[in-house]
């Protein structure tokens, strides 16, 4: 497992273009050698498959280490997000410049929500 | 009785009774220890929970004030997010995996490492190159925060996982094989009684027999004694003078007195 874990470096990004972008600008970006790149740019006219195709991949792939989506994008694959359960890579959802967070969709939150009862 | 409940399949021996009674002496053992480990996993659980709630909101502040700066270059530097994404190139933000020892599960943190050069140094460079760079210096604490966040959220995952698993185990050592094995305890010691009892039974049963002879026998002893005896006497009767009294001619002599 721990193997696993040494050969994940890259921070993946799911999200509208604002924030996929000065998340880029600090650095995150990669293109391997198969000119895949590690960021999707979701936006009105994104069709849905195509957002759930890149999840997928995201997630299966061996050398990212966490992937952040914008919880709008989120919510439109909520179901994966939901089902998702691995440990590797982490899923983080973030909030976007126009979507305000909502903590209550999260689904690790929702997660915590449900083993604490009321306590939160 | 133990013959409903779930038992071990053995022969009630008392090797086996010694064997069982170690069985849950281990059980008990294992047990509190599973236990102990159970409470120390979730005492760190609730822990990395509190920590996720404040980095969450942590994260919710610091994204919007990323957010603006963005907004701010947008503003001096007008659109550059096609620019930025075409000149992606290999990442000079890596997260580093390395990992933490609480009771024996292996909790996997990130560690945000900087290597490389920056692919955005010209970037802006006609005009608000100042503000793309506040902006980057923004993003890259706010992606530290997610870091943060990411490696508290696995831990979150992982823990979660392996408490559920100690808990299942720590009930079914309680519920399944610690009342299992009593089970079996109980079982091989009524079966010993039992054998003790059916002991007990055949040396009664065996000396009531030797008892029931031996009145059988003296029973018969008396029968021919009685026999005999009949016998004698009509003996005795019939030759009285010849056999009894051997001496009888001797004693009619006088008495000699000195």
């Amino acid at each position: 497992m721990s193997l696993l874990q040494k050969d994940r470096s890259l921070i993946a990004v799911l999200g509208d273009e604002d924030s996929v972008t000065g998340i880029l600008l600090a650095g995150t970006g990669h293109i391997d050698s198969k000119q895949k790149p590690n960021f999707l740019v979701v936006d009105a006219k994104t069709p849905l498959p195509k957002i759930e195709e890149a999840f997928q991949e995201f997630s299966k792939r061996k050398d990212v280490a966490i992937i952040l989506i914008t919880q709008q994008v989120a919510d439109q694959i909520r179901e994966l997000v939901d089902s998702y359960n691995q440990a590797f890579p982490t899923i983080l959802e973030i909030p976007s410049k126009d979507h305000p967070y909502d903590p209550s969709k999260d689904s690790v939150l929702k997660r915590v929500q449900r083993l604490f009862g009321e306590e939160k | 009785m133990s013959g409903t409940a779930a038992r071990f399949n053995i022969f009630p021996t008392r090797m086996a009774l010694t064997t069982m009674k170690n069985r849950l002496k281990g059980a008990h053992t294992g047990h509190s220890l599973l236990k102990r480990k159970s409470e120390a996993l979730t005492r760190r659980f609730r822990e990395i929970v509190k920590k996720i709630d404040d980095a969450k909101r942590k994260m919710g502040k610091i994204m919007q004030v990323a957010n603006f700066s963005y907004a701010e270059v947008k503003y001096s530097a007008g659109d550059i997010g096609y620019q930025v994404r075409e000149s992606v190139k290999t990442a000079q933000l890596k997260v580093k995996a390395r990992s933490e020892n609480v009771s024996g599960v292996q909790l996997p943190a990130f560690d945000l490492i900087v290597d490389g050069q920056n692919a955005f140094e010209l970037t802006g460079l006609g005009r608000g190159g100042q503000q793309i760079g506040k902006c980057r210096d923004t993003y890259r604490k706010a992606i530290e925060v997610l870091v943060e966040l990411a490696s508290l959220q696995t831990a979150f995952v992982i823990l979660d996982e392996v408490i559920k698993v100690t808990n299942r185990r720590v009930n079914a050592i309680e519920h399944v094989i610690i009342p299992k094995i009593e089970n079996t305890i109980k079982f091989i010691t009524a079966e010993l009684d039992e054998a003790d009892r059916e002991e007990f039974f055949r040396l009664k049963k065996v000396q009531g027999k030797k008892k029931e002879r031996q009145e059988v026998e003296n029973q018969l002893q008396a029968k021919e004694r009685a026999e005999r005896e009949a016998a004698g006497i009509a003996v005795a009767e019939s030759g009285d003078s010849g056999a009894a009294n051997l001496l009888n001619e001797y004693e009619q002599d006088p008495d000699v007195i000195f």
